[in-house]
């Protein structure tokens, strides 16, 4: 149920948002991660303490699932004092140093020689922490992805590259993008451990990073997870955007193949849980919901003053 | 302790002394090992701490820079090493959309102490992509501290500031100055920040950088015959900039030429005549005047490459006009020929 909780924190943290978002209150640019959920929620959930993970800006479901902090996240998306970045930071750039989220951005591909550097930092300090990058299939195409991926394999580093592929980049399929046929194929000959799991299945992403994790234990080198997904919503912003043509609404058997939470809603269900138990669960997190976004639209903004702090010490 | 040493000396000196006093200083870069050492800067520092701590690197400016970046959020203080400061432009996106910003972009919550070094070359054919400043492109950046020493003890000082510094602190070193000599104590401390006043005059302030502090030493040497006092403020932090030595200078001699080790359009040489001539408005008696770069990229031929660079005959020619003077014989005058000190091929 702590699971399902996580999953069901991100998904309605961001329906929430599709609600909200109309009203013009939460000035940030919002890339939604619905149906992306479990592979953060997943990976997350396997990770040893200690870990230091990085992001990219669909960054939400990473964020909850690290930190469960639903006050902090609205109060960031509503641009007040309370959120983790004071508001300076936004949905791009969710962070949460103490609890291991180090850095998001906005620019595709640009945390994960932050990450390497992370790792090759635990490296130098003997601590044996791990190091997780994730990143989309659009930050392959990146030069500095290979330049990161070449160098952690260089040094042995203990780093988990997490690939959360979506097959899109903004609006452009991977065919009319990558040269090579799969990213797994392309990454294999840098020799680091490669798995593979379904993005839709939360406990298929738990058993791929923990066979990665176990296989990186027995044989220091870096990891490769590679997760498929389907991403519902555009690019940016609330909506869908099937009508525009570029991509095809699923039929409804391929959605609840697409989606993570009703996957595993079934999955629960099978094993014993009630339709009660998942609903009072609901309604938890609803609750807790509520109570951020009435307290973050209350918050206060940064004074005025705090646009000069936080630059240089 | 005080003795004299090169440029390059002193910095290989503060290199080891700041990885003597802490264990999570390292240096990095391509070619920082090899056996020519940035030119010598980074000599006896693999031998002495070994390649956990003085290592070279693939060919990956970006990953590289991003690694430094990742080394320091996590409780390191990288030294990252660039033999031109044209290749750092590959890192930039982590300079400036990552390095600079991420402090203030996470409330407050990470510090980034790191130092990338940047050495500018000049002469024997550098041209144009190994002879850039870029000092003024990177104080443009807020979240950035930019250091450009010229002399053996600011080398030395400058760098050991920079590395104990809690931000992040682009140092810019020519090349040539690589083999000026002075006076070193060990145990100076210079803050970033606050100029230095490398000569004292009365008539004209010569604001200068880097090599042109060189360049503006000589001019005041030679005007110095004919009765004209330079003085000679070399800004050696450009970011964060501590103006107030600059314009009292100003303020005393009236008079002011910004000597920048760049291109002139839209260069820091700018930005401060412009926070000159806006402090000293009532004072001056003649408007700022700038020199730098050729607005071109650098040529590579030698006649070529003296007209692009701006000179201390250029600084005597400036202040002459300035003061009303007429054009004095600089015919049996010496100026500086790099060949005096090496003769190529580099």
């Amino acid at each position: 149920m702590l699971l399902y909780r996580r999953l069901l924190l991100a998904r309605l943290c961001e329906e929430r948002i599709r609600r909200e978002y109309a009203k013009d209150e939460m000035k940030t640019p919002v890339h939604l991660g619905i149906g992306q959920e479990a592979i953060p929620v997943g990976v997350c959930h396997a990770l040893p303490p200690g870990t230091r993970s990085f992001g990219t800006y669909r960054n939400h479901a990473l964020y909850l699932a690290l930190t469960g902090d639903t006050d902090g996240f609205f109060g960031e998306l509503y641009g007040k004092i309370t959120g983790p970045g004071k508001g300076k930071a936004g949905s791009m750039h969710m962070c949460s140093p103490e609890k291991g989220l180090m850095a998001t951005s906005a620019v595709v591909a640009t945390t994960i020689p932050v990450a390497v550097g992370a790792a090759l930092a635990n490296q130098y300090q003997g601590n044996g922490h791990l190091v997780v990058s994730f990143f989309g299939d659009g930050a392959v195409e990146e030069g500095v992805f290979w330049e990161s991926l070449n160098f952690a394999c260089l040094r042995g580093l203990r780093i988990l590259f997490v690939c959360e592929d979506n097959g899109l980049a903004i609006h452009t399929a991977a065919a009319a993008r990558q040269g090579f046929r799969s990213i797994l194929e392309a990454v294999r000959p840098f020799g680091c451990h490669t798995a593979e799991a379904e993005g839709a299945h939360l406990l298929s992403v738990i058993e791929s990073t923990r066979l990665l994790l176990s296989r990186m234990s027995e044989d220091p080198k870096p990891a490769f997870l590679h997760c498929a997904y389907f991403r519902f919503l555009e690019h940016v912003g609330p909506q869908e955007d099937f009508q525009v043509g570029y991509r095809r609404r699923p039929t409804p058997e391929e959605f609840e193949r697409l989606d993570p939470l009703l996957r595993f809603e079934k999955t629960l269900q099978e094993t014993g849980c009630s339709v009660e138990d998942l609903s009072r669960t609901r309604q938890q997190v609803e609750k807790q919901i509520d109570q951020s976004v009435r307290s973050a639209r209350e918050a206060p903004f940064a004074p005025p003053a705090e646009l000069y702090t936080d630059l240089l010490i | 302790m005080s003795s004299t040493k090169t440029y390059r000396q002193a910095l290989a000196l503060a290199l080891e002394k700041e990885m003597e006093a802490d264990s999570s200083v390292f240096v990095f870069g391509l070619d920082v090992p090899d056996h020519k050492k940035i030119f010598g800067s980074t000599a006896g520092l693999l031998e002495k701490f070994g390649p956990k701590r003085c290592f070279g690197t693939p060919l990956s400016e970006e990953a590289m820079t991003g690694v430094a970046l990742g080394a320091a959020i996590s409780g390191l203080r990288p030294v990252h090493v660039h033999i031109r400061v044209d290749f750092m432009l590959l890192g930039m996106n982590q300079i400036v959309n990552m390095i600079s910003s991420l402090r203030y972009m996470t409330g407050g919550k990470l510090k980034v102490p790191l130092v990338i070094r940047a050495v500018i070359g000049r002469g024997w054919g550098q041209s144009a992509q190994h002879s850039k400043s870029l000092h003024g492109v990177f104080a443009h950046f807020p979240g950035l501290k930019v250091v450009l020493p010229t002399t053996p003890q600011d080398a030395y000082s400058l760098l050991r500031s920079s590395i104990r510094d809690e931000n992040p602190v682009i140092f810019i070193e020519h090349r040539w100055l690589y083999d000026v000599e002075g006076p070193v104590d060990e145990g100076q401390k210079i803050p970033l920040g606050p100029p230095a006043i490398l000569r004292e005059g009365k008539d004209l302030t010569v604001l200068c950088t880097s090599w042109m502090a060189i360049e503006a030493m000589k001019a005041a040497e030679v005007l110095a015959k004919r009765g004209v006092q330079l003085e000679v403020v070399n800004v050696r932090t450009i970011a964060p900039l501590q103006e107030e030595e600059l314009i009292a200078s100003v303020m005393k001699t009236g008079r002011c030429i910004v000597a920048d080790y760049d291109w002139v359009f839209c260069g820091f040489s700018a930005e401060l005549a412009a926070r000159v001539s806006h402090a000293c408005l009532g004072r001056l008696k003649e408007p700022v005047e700038r020199l730098g770069f050729a607005h071109v990229p650098c040529p590579t031929t030698r006649p070529l490459e003296n007209a692009f660079y701006p000179s201390a005959v250029e600084i005597i020619r400036t202040a002459e006009r300035m003061l009303g003077l007429r054009e004095s014989d600089l015919g049996t005058e010496s100026f500086y020929s790099y060949e005096h000190k090496f003769k190529g091929p580099f």
